[in-house]
């Protein structure tokens, strides 16, 4: 933990040269030359905290509030693109998201406070990496992507495999995460849940279902979970049990017992792993049993 | 550096350090004290200002981040003698205790109001949940707030 002495949430004791960029270009030019010596800027919902709390203590800060070219929600043929600068209120407010991704509008809806939502950004929460970032497990199950660009051209990552550790992502520190691309899964029953101890806070543990079936088979199924592990995860194994078996209390609680088997859960602050493994079974059948009822409502309506 | 930007209708020019938030510039350079310092990490929202019409909180934003926009803090409310409508509901309904928070509340509902005229109770709950009130047990606050939406009749 930090040194109480040296917190001072007041003011930011830490001194650094700031800079506005106005374009992207910008901004990536002034992060290779201050190169790893730069940390990005968007809504300061997290970055500045650990700053507060000298937990970072970086030399330059890029603020990207003037880079308007980041902030956008693009419906196409294919999916949506959502700028890594949009703010998560934006997000909840699009009816379209609400309709067509509604484990990411779920997730979306309950981090922080208005006030929060309001100043953080769908980039921030993924680069921020936190294991329980809400984003993330939604973002998995959709198949999502992040469109990464630097001085060396644009890549692109899966949401899945844009994560290394708490903190660490793949963005090289010359790079940035322009986009995050998910494809229409219009067909699936999706959902996103969560366990806090009180209604503002950090999850203790959550987890995004998106699952196909034929009448009551599952045919095909994806789930991610948070706070479970140095980074968000898939359980693949529960997805292959899954997967052309019939919907039934027993075969999902015994998928829930491979997702209580296969997360890595430590016991901080929020939970203990005993708990969050006990948990994790029951909303592994919770969120399959949601995730049912959406795809066989979709198909009715 | 110097940043210029509207704080309640007023155009202002200060000095500001780069790594000085618009909740400090607020009350030390302006002396705008009525937006509270709580716990600094966002966690209580009483700092919640209007940036740009909308609700966030003073003390993780950086002064340097308002150049060239526009903030609403609890002094823009009323008119001269007049009390703003959200500020009337929280004196009719008791809805101030120590008062610490008081600013912070009024500045989410007052956002509230503007973007959902006539909330339930349900909704405004869901709304506040960023500040926090160590006094009253949210009762008569909420309450406040769906007088001052009209939902809850004024007192003749």
């Amino acid at each position: 933990m930090y040194d109480i002495n040296k917190v001072n949430t007041h003011i930011v004791p830490v001194r650094f040269t700031y800079h506005s960029p106005k374009t992207l270009e910008e901004a990536l030019e002034l992060l290779s030359r201050y190169r790893g010596e730069a940390r990005v800027l968007m809504g300061g919902t997290d970055l500045l905290v650990k700053m507060k709390m000298r937990a970072l203590e970086p030399s330059h800060i890029i603020s990207l509030r003037k880079v308007r070219e980041l902030d956008y929600i693009e419906f196409d043929d294919q999916g949506v693109r959502i700028g890594a600068g949009t703010r998560l209120r934006t997000i909840e407010k699009s009816e379209e998201i609400r309709e067509r991704f509604p484990a990411l509008w779920e997730a979306v809806r309950v981090i922080g406070s208005v006030q929060i939502r309001n100043m953080g950004t769908l980039g921030g929460n993924l680069c921020n990496a936190s294991p329980a970032a809400d984003t993330a497990p939604p973002l998995i199950v959709y198949g999502a992507e992040a469109v990464i660009v630097g001085p060396r051209g644009e890549r692109r990552v899966r949401v899945e495999e844009f994560f290394k550790g708490p903190g660490e992502t793949v963005l090289e520190p010359d790079e940035l995460l322009r986009e995050v691309f998910i494809p229409y899964v219009d067909d699936a029953g999706s959902v996103f849940l969560r366990l806090t101890r009180t209604s503002m806070d950090i999850a203790k543990i959550s987890i995004a279902v998106a699952a196909w079936f034929r009448d009551a088979e599952i045919t095909d199924c994806r789930i991610a979970l948070g706070a479970v592990a140095p980074t968000p995860i898939r359980i693949p194994r529960a997805e292959e049990f899954l997967r052309g078996r019939r919907i039934s209390m027993e075969t999902l609680d015994q998928a829930g017992r491979i997702v209580s088997e296969d997360i890595k859960p430590i016991t901080d602050a929020r939970s203990t792993a005993w708990y969050r493994r006990a948990v994790a079974r029951v909303l592994t059948r919770d969120a399959f049993t949601i995730a049912w009822h959406r795809f066989e409502s979709r198909r009715a309506g | 550096m110097e940043i210029e930007f509207t704080l309640n209708g007023v155009r202002k020019r200060v000095q500001v350090e780069p790594n000085e938030l618009l909740l400090n510039v607020l009350r030390e350079k302006l002396y705008m004290t009525g937006t509270k310092y709580g716990c600094g990490i966002g966690e209580c929202g009483a700092c919640t200002v209007l940036l740009d019409g909308e609700p966030v909180l003073s003390c993780l934003v950086l002064a340097a981040d308002v150049d060239g926009r526009e903030v609403t803090t609890i002094e823009g409310l009323a008119r001269g003698e007049e009390l703003d409508e959200v500020q009337k509901a929280f004196v009719e309904e008791g809805a101030v205790q120590c008062g610490f928070c008081t600013p912070g509340f009024i500045i989410t509902a007052k956002s509230l109001l503007m973007e959902n005229p006539n909330p339930s109770e349900e909704e405004v709950r869901e709304y506040i949940k960023g500040n926090l009130c160590r006094c009253t047990g949210y009762m008569n606050i909420v309450k406040a707030i769906l007088r001052a939406a009209g939902v809850i009749p004024q007192t003749p």
